[in-house]
């Protein structure tokens, strides 16, 4: 390594204070000549941020040595661990914040008076919030922390760039933070897991390009011969999810100093474009990715490899080919032509295989090591997770069979599936997952097990009451509105269907606060790890190569 | 050399991972997708779908902007308990000037593809103020602040350009004219209400909202629902001619 000791700017941060001192200008002059008053809202609040970022990119370089992080030091990796840091606390604060709008809202649908008839806290306006903040935020930032970590891990290697992973990180979270007051405001393009607005979009896609030159540089200078499993499906995730936020999103703002856009597809092709988006940021983001966190998690907690190496690489292609035709199972019985919803069915259905060929290789790799689900409540949240994908994904093809359909579609029992994907499966490993993370990033011992084991039992049971209620609620209104009287007549008008929905509601609103509960409980948890748990002395054994 | 070792290709080669996984994710959206812009038989031919007036645009975006879809689905599928609730089946030439589409995916509240000219303005006022003042089981939120909240003139031709430049055929004579319809259209007795009558079929000129004065949000939401399914007449419709 060349001694050079003269300190100087390197590319990245000279150009990246370049490129936010324009911004900042940029983002004054739109806000000054706004339309509307979110926008303006939103390029103050970019222009304060682009200065906070020059700012801070300048003293970071005033107060670092003058030979940047070493890539090895005494032969071992030089771990980045900042921005991993940063997105497992970011993930614990948007899972708690998320999961309270998620309660505020299942409580409105019970009781409407919480609407309070004010724009910003009524109903519409919420539900995106809570969509957008437990899947993008919790779980992007999850996605994020994890990828950057397992990677690094798996490749030995520390993560390429030094600025770009903190762009990626801190980019990703003002995504958010734009994204999710613009929803309070009325700035959407009701789209459904796609709402933000143009301008939130095109800073979106950049973060999401960095995301995958950071991930990608990583896995390039590697020192293993063979990419990880994991590594694959955080790939897949990646990219395909940067396809589908292109395909999907194409718009025209109405000026380039307004937030209201006009999407370049219309009626019947941008249903297809929208559900083609909106079935894959399922399969991709919380699918792919979070099964990319158990192909790393599960076998490293258990200790044990995983179960088979050749099931990861079939079900890996055939989950990532067959996921992409499913969009049309949520446009059955549409305007949208029948030959279309035909394939989406087929294809739906046999997505049950690589579902669970998924399943099967995460809860195998347990074998003679089940013994620790006793022992150890947080390899239990990780095993339970993988038992609702199972079900979900089990669920989900039944579900898309038209007859089925026909009778689930625009009911609560959408809902229930849904939430046993998201809560079961998505929460349950990003929980696992941070509960392993957190003490190794901070070279601690978990607080305490015991509240892993109460975090995992009120969870559950929350769970359970949440999806039941959802199945008898939306069974029932399925059935309410299909039904005749001995005469011909249609039994129900539509409003006592909505009246008997009100018990169930309120059963799901319990089981929503109890999931609140139990992370309540883990971020305190996760709290005192960091500020009082022991010291953990790292055991220096590498992970063992999957054959 | 097995099937197994021939994959190594994948496993030690970063670009060729990312290549194989964009050929095998871009296979099914392309087979679904693209067909759908091509095949004639995806949007019905049918007469008098017409893009939608500057007032009930604005409302459309009103109905956007507070997530009404996210509990109203504008899409009556061929069930015999919908068609008999709602009406007949929603066709997609209904919606082809839709950018964005407004299908929905959840009925917390009944489907509104066909609730055009189903109830008074009146009652549209009284419900979007306070639903349970006329439903009293209700679980919809309120809007009274729509009524004290006045629609944006000045822009109005912008939006319509906007959507000419993504595909919906507005005449430049109704471009021109978008913020005199704007407010031709929310009162009767304005002198341009004839000439917009003109410049859009089957357009209702009303003050939706009983109100004197310059359009507010609650004229131009109640506009675009009480136009919503009413466009196509189904006692002319040719079924046979597009069955598909």
């Amino acid at each position: 390594m060349s001694q050079s000791s003269a300190k100087s700017m390197t590319i990245g941060e000279s150009g990246l204070a370049a490129v936010f001192t324009v911004t900042a200008f940029l983002c004054v002059i739109a806000s000054a000549k706004a339309l509307d008053a979110p926008f303006a809202f939103h390029a103050a609040l970019s222009a304060a941020a682009s200065i906070a970022t020059v700012f801070v990119i300048l003293n970071r370089y005033f107060e670092r040595p003058a030979e940047l992080p070493p890539q090895e030091i005494n032969g071992r990796p030089n771990y980045n661990m900042g921005p991993v840091k940063f997105s497992s606390v970011m993930a614990m604060f948007w899972g708690i914040a998320g999961f309270t709008v998620g309660l505020l809202i299942a409580s409105q649908l019970a009781w409407p008076a919480l609407n309070f008839d004010l724009p910003w806290t009524s109903f519409g306006r919420l539900r995106p919030l809570h969509t957008s903040a437990v899947i993008f935020a919790f779980g992007g930032n999850v996605l994020i922390a994890t990828s950057f970590y397992v990677v690094q891990k798996t490749c030995r290697a520390r993560l390429a760039g030094e600025l770009a992973p903190w762009f990626v990180v801190v980019g990703y979270n003002f995504f958010i933070l734009i994204a999710g007051t613009g929803y309070l405001l009325g700035v959407t393009q009701s789209k459904e897991y796609a709402e933000p607005e143009w301008y939130a979009d095109l800073w979106l896609t950049i973060v999401w390009v960095t995301y995958l030159l950071v991930f990608l540089m990583t896995v390039i200078k590697r020192r293993e011969p063979h990419i990880f499993v994991a590594n694959w499906f955080y790939l897949a995730f990646i990219v395909t999810i940067a396809v589908l936020h292109l395909g999907n999103n194409p718009a025209l703002p109405v000026s380039v100093f307004g937030s209201k856009s006009y999407i370049a597809w219309g009626g019947v092709q941008d249903a297809m474009f929208q559900w083609w988006y909106g079935h894959n940021a399922v399969g991709f983001f919380l699918t792919a990715g979070f099964l990319a966190i158990m192909y790393y998690f599960i076998p490293k907690r258990a200790d044990r490899p995983i179960y088979s190496y050749r099931l990861s690489i079939i079900h890996f292609w055939a989950l990532i080919f067959l996921y992409i035709w499913a969009g049309p199972h949520h446009l059955h019985y549409t305007a949208l032509p029948d030959w279309t919803q035909t394939l989406g069915m087929t294809f739906s259905i046999m997505l049950w295989m690589p579902s669970w060929g998924g399943m099967i290789n995460g809860l195998m790799t347990l074998s003679g090591a089940w013994d620790k689900l006793r022992t150890d409540p947080v390899l239990r949240m990780l095993v339970v997770s993988v038992a609702f994908y199972g079900m979900s994904t089990f669920e989900g093809p039944m579900m898309s069979i038209k007859v089925v359909n026909s009778l689930s579609h625009y009911t609560d029992w959408t809902i229930g599936h849904v939430h046993s994907g998201a809560l079961g499966w998505v929460g349950f490993v990003s929980f696992g997952a941070l509960y392993c993370l957190v003490p190794w990033l901070w070279d601690r011992r978990l607080y305490s097990l015991k509240l892993v084991n109460w975090h995992f039992w009120v969870a559950t049971l929350g769970i359970v009451l949440y999806i039941s209620a959802m199945w008898v609620s939306g069974i029932l209104q399925g059935l309410m509105w299909r039904a005749y009287t001995s005469l011909g007549f249609l039994e129900y008008s539509f409003i006592e269907t909505v009246e008997a929905m009100h018990p169930f509601y309120v059963i799901r609103a319990a089981g929503g606060a109890l999931f609140l509960i139990g992370s309540l409980i883990m971020a305190y948890n996760l709290w005192m790890t960091v500020r009082a748990g022991e010291i953990e002395v790292q055991s220096p054994v590498a992970l063992q190569p999957a054959e | 050399m097995s099937f197994w070792t021939r994959h190594h290709i994948f496993e030690k080669n970063s670009i060729v991972l990312i290549a194989g996984i964009l050929v095998v994710i871009a296979i099914g959206g392309l087979v679904e997708i693209t067909p759908l812009f091509y095949l004639k038989s995806t949007i019905e031919v049918v007469d008098g779908v017409r893009p939608y007036t500057p007032l009930e645009l604005a409302g459309r975006n009103i109905y956007v902007r507070e997530g009404c879809y996210l509990c109203h689905s504008q899409m009556i599928r061929p069930l015999r308990d919908e068609v008999e609730r709602y009406g007949h089946f929603s066709l997609a030439a209904e919606s082809m000037y839709d950018h964005p589409f407004q299908w929905g995916s959840k009925r917390t509240g009944p489907d509104l593809a066909r609730v055009g000219a189903k109830y008074s303005d009146d009652w549209h006022v009284t419900h979007l103020t306070n639903p349970r003042a006329i439903v009293p089981q209700s679980v919809m939120p309120g809007y009274p602040f729509l009524a004290t909240t006045e629609v944006d003139l000045a822009g109005a031709a912008d939006h319509l350009k906007a959507l000419r430049a993504v595909g919906v055929p507005y005449s430049d004579d109704q471009v021109a004219n978008a913020a005199a319809d704007l407010k031709a259209q929310a009162d009767p007795d304005n002198a341009g209400a004839d000439a917009f009558a003109k410049r859009y079929r089957k357009a209702v000129v009303r003050n939706f909202d009983a109100r004197p004065g310059t359009p507010t949000e609650m004229d131009a939401l109640i506009a675009y629902l009480q136009m919503l399914g009413t466009l196509v007449d189904f006692k002319i419709y040719n079924e046979k001619a597009n069955l598909r």
